[in-house]
């Protein structure tokens, strides 16, 4: 078997009396789309959050790439190439799409320290940020305030700048939270195609594009995974199916 | 191309050139030293606007900064003149572009120390601690005899710039001038830089920053360095044009001054500082004239702006500030 990309391993935290995450392991192989379901305040942000590494988990081991990032900080994780999307958009609000993508671009190739050349001459910064707008279809936005951009518009943008990094693996959290559907069905084709660049794990509520995507599909509930398979098992899963499905499935 | 942003720019460049070379050509050398201290506030600004205006530090503790730079005029000239070697030996001087790598490293050194600390804080704690720490440097000057202590230590004589002669008030006011130009370009470089990229982009959003793989605290810290060595350069200028330094130059008034000419002249523009300083200094003059309270009504327009102009006099002037 192929060695995982991502390997979550016996994962706990608590807040208080309440364990968030509850001795949780999963994987993520490559060239999958691995989707993490379960129902709100099943532990799924405090999840990412500790992959991420904006909050230290009580213990347990989080393997990235073939090494430990346990102890490292968030822009360490993201130099290591964890992407990152966020359930609620977060980018650089006055900077155009442009200068967002270019921003990743820059942090790609590791330098911020240079202090004289103008970046919006900077071939080596534009051309390939332009490049990845055009790819996720923003090309003609690319001028445009971040803030200004639409909702869609805003999550493609985080993808771009995911894209940017040349990601070993993406983390996208709720990509399709509160796109229309015809928004839902371009970003699930792009994501399709998506994973063989690199593998994603989905955090994701909206059941049609997870069983259109999903390798496996994990359902994490009060902060256990109760249950991890093929779309088809999870499908059938009967302690899956009160816990959380209900008549959806 | 010219935008309405680079012709108030020049306009505003330009006027405190002439208006000093007026002033001189009818013989009214106060009005060129008025233009001088716009001039070096514009510059103490400057260097703030860099951490505040592009980082989103507001530090209120740069008074720390502009008095070292002060301090190292003043120390430096006094023992030259004295012919007393300082620490290791090492002669004083009067020449002003020595003084200034001395204000710079050394305001530099203590950004670094000041920032290191300081900058694992955020919002108003990274106020008070900035404030404090400029405090502590307040009260060492006060109660260090050997350079004046509360009074202070005078220049006895305009410390010197290479073929100029700094005596006359505008061959002073060109020198600074020059340094205020040079600072301006130095400022729209950075901002334009990647490091710029990345200083403003962690005003805006710190977590973006993180998850692209760049460390906030590194890139803030830097910007805290620069912003520290800029402000010294002025205030290493402010002793010679007053002769004179105290240590009013470090008191917490004086942090709250430059803060004040950053929100009146347009936070982060690249002229807000000097727009500030040119509006702060001119109200000084003019209603300093006519009431010892005049900074009851600086206030009032603080508070006009703060309200209904939040861009600034820049803002008002040239519209909403523009990334490319």
């Amino acid at each position: 078997m192929v060695e995982p990309v991502l390997q979550i391993n016996n994962l706990t935290k608590s807040f208080g009396a309440l364990r968030a995450t509850d001795g949780v392991s999963i994987d993520l192989r490559p060239g999958e789309i691995h989707a993490l379901i379960g129902p709100n305040g099943a532990g799924k942000s405090t999840l990412i959050h500790q992959i991420c590494g904006t909050v230290r988990p009580d213990s347990g081991t989080i393997r990235f790439a073939g090494e430990d990032i346990g102890a490292l900080n968030t822009a360490q994780r993201a130099q290591k190439g964890l992407g990152r999307t966020f359930q609620v958009s977060s980018l650089a609000p006055e900077f155009s799409a442009l200068r967002n993508v270019m921003l990743a671009v820059q942090a790609k190739q590791g330098s911020s320290f240079g202090f004289f050349r103008p970046v919006m001459r900077d071939r080596s910064l534009v051309d390939p940020a332009m490049a990845i707008l055009e790819r996720v279809g923003l090309a003609d936005r690319a001028r445009l305030p971040a803030a200004e951009l639409s909702h869609g518009e805003r999550r493609q943008l985080e993808i771009a700048m995911a894209l940017a990094l040349q990601s070993k693996a993406f983390l996208l959290d709720e990509p399709m939270a509160g796109m229309g559907p015809e928004g839902s069905k371009k970003l699930t084709g792009f994501l399709d195609a998506l994973r063989r660049e690199a593998p994603i794990l989905l955090v994701e509520h909206d059941m049609d594009a997870v069983f259109a995507l999903a390798d496996r599909i994990s359902v994490l509930v009060y902060g256990k995974v109760i249950a991890t398979g093929t779309v088809d098992e999870i499908r059938s899963n009967p302690t899956v199916r009160t816990a959380y499905l209900g008549d959806h499935a | 191309m010219l935008t309405r942003e680079n012709t108030v720019n020049l306009v505003l460049a330009l006027l405190l050139l002439v208006a000093p070379l007026a002033a001189n050509a009818f013989g009214q050398p106060f009005y060129v030293t008025l233009a001088t201290r716009i001039a070096i506030l514009a510059l103490a600004a400057l260097g703030l606007n860099l951490a505040l205006g592009l980082g989103g530090l507001v530090s209120f503790g740069h008074a720390a900064f502009f008095g070292i730079g002060g301090y190292a005029a003043g120390i430096l000239s006094s023992h030259a003149l004295s012919y007393e070697p300082m620490i290791f030996g090492l002669p004083g001087t009067v020449q002003m572009p020595v003084i200034w790598i001395v204000a710079v490293v050394a305001s530099g050194l203590v950004a670094l120390a000041i920032g290191a600390i300081s900058l694992r804080t955020s919002g108003v704690y990274f106020i008070m601690i900035t404030l404090a720490f400029a405090q502590m440097v307040y009260y060492f000057a006060i109660s260090w005899p050997a350079y004046g202590g509360e009074d202070g230590l005078s220049i006895m004589v305009r410390n010197q710039f290479p073929g100029a002669n700094t005596m006359k008030p505008l061959s002073f006011f060109l020198v600074c001038y020059l340094v205020l130009l040079a600072g301006i370009g130095l400022f729209a470089l950075i901002r334009a830089s990647r490091f710029g990229a990345a200083l403003q982009a962690a005003r805006q959003n710190e977590t973006r920053v993180a998850t692209v793989g760049i460390h906030p605290y590194r890139i803030r810290l830097t910007g805290f360095v620069i912003s520290a060595m800029i402000t010294a350069l002025a205030g290493a200028l402010y002793a010679d044009l007053n002769r004179f330094v105290s240590p009013s130059m470090l008191s917490w008034h004086m942090s709250g001054e430059l803060i004040v000419l950053i929100i009146l002249g347009g936070t982060g523009r690249l002229f807000g500082p000097l727009a500030g300083a040119a509006l702060y200094v001119a109200f000084e003059f003019a209603l300093g004239g006519l009431t010892e309270r005049w900074q009851f009504f600086l206030g009032l327009i603080l508070l006009g702006v703060v309200l209904f102009a939040r861009g600034g006099l820049l803002g008002l002037l040239a519209g909403k500030a523009k990334h490319g």
